[in-house]
């Protein structure tokens, strides 16, 4: 896949100067200042809103596949999911997931 | 060596080794980020150019994902700093702790304030709050150097092995089982689990909205139904 370098870095730079400002938004420039509460109540939410949404075309259509459903994929969420919520591991997540995804997917061969 | 000097170097060394199970998540993490990057045809100097200057594992795998997707530039910044606003409520939660320092410093100390470093650090300062500034500066440093150099060189190692793994080895699943693996353990409340559902209803529900729009509506959906519903059934875990 052929990317545009000047897209690429374009979006370096200015994830780096947005996510630093946000590093620095209250500690440099709104200092003591008091988040009101609903604004709270949100934040809390946005990487569990955003992160679900982004993934899950990803695991239903996935190109190297074809952009078919595939059985190994599936399988395989449903194991990292169920082992990251029970076990609240990352890494167990990931190993059980990649795990199910070769077994499936010799399985299935 | 005056005591103070000494007491110094011991917090920042305690930093240091609080933050070194954290080289269990980072480690790996760099590292995939390194091969799905190069793999998406991003060159090394992209690719560290990345990890060095965001520093924020998720929305560069974000930023990856979509960019693999072509969407639009502004789409992609739009999506990828959504997921890293959290980090507006790590800098609020520091500021009783460095908000009085020089602003070289707490330009610093932002450039490094990532998960690890805010919760250990908020731990240990909400632990001990009455510790002099210069201890919660040598435990916060303390971390980073636990974690920092190894970020950068996990994704140069990444980066260099790139295209050489097999297409069997199905690196293009990476990017979803580590976001799956970051936000299961999350799931532990109700309003969590209901944002998630959002999210991934929405987002499939709305894949036909032009310039990949429909992830930024499901995702301010999502958000909205957490803190409504964070409000009506309040934020209790049930395990």
């Amino acid at each position: 896949m052929v990317l545009d370098p000047a897209k690429v870095w374009f979006i370096i730079i200015g994830m780096a100067i947005g996510t630093f400002f946000i590093r620095y938004s209250f500690l440099g420039l709104l200092g003591d200042r008091e988040l009101p509460d609903w604004v709270l109540r949100h934040l809390r939410y946005v990487g569990v809103a955003v992160l679900p949404g982004l993934i899950a075309p990803l695991i239903l259509w996935p190109e190297a596949a074809g952009g078919t459903p595939d059985l190994a994929r599936i399988m395989a969420t449903i194991a990292a999911v169920m082992i990251g919520i029970w076990k609240k591991s990352v890494i167990g997540a990931v190993v059980l997931g990649f795990g199910t995804l070769y077994t499936v997917q010799y399985l299935t061969a | 060596m005056t005591a103070q000097n000494n007491t110094t170097k011991n917090t920042f060394w305690r930093g240091f080794r609080d933050g070194l199970p954290f080289i269990l998540v980072v480690a790996p993490f760099g590292t995939l980020f390194g091969v799905v990057a190069t793999e998406a045809g991003l060159d090394l100097l992209q690719v560290m150019s990345f990890s060095i200057l965001v520093i924020a594992g998720a929305s560069q795998f974000s930023a990856l994902a979509l960019l693999s997707e072509n969407a639009p530039t502004f789409i992609i910044l739009l999506t990828s700093l959504a997921v890293n606003l959290r980090m507006a409520m790590y800098s609020a939660a520091l500021v009783p702790h460095f908000g009085k320092l020089k602003t070289r410093l707490k330009l610093l100390i932002s450039y490094f304030l990532v998960d690890q470093s805010f919760a250990l650090g908020v731990k240990e300062f909400d632990e001990n709050p009455d510790q002099p500034t210069v201890y919660k500066i040598a435990y916060f440093f303390g971390i980073m150097l636990a974690i920092t150099p190894l970020w950068y060189g996990s994704t140069y190692i990444g980066a260099v092995l790139g295209t050489s793994i097999p297409a069997e080895f199905s690196l293009d699943f990476a990017v979803p089982i580590c976001f799956i693996a970051l936000i299961a353990p999350l799931l532990r409340t109700v309003p969590h689990i209901l944002t998630a559902i959002v999210s991934v209803v929405a987002a499939l529900a709305l894949t036909w909205v032009p310039y990949n729009l429909g992830l930024i509506i499901a995702a301010i959906m999502a958000m909205m139904v957490g803190a409504f519903s964070e409000l009506k059934l309040g934020y209790k875990k049930w395990s």
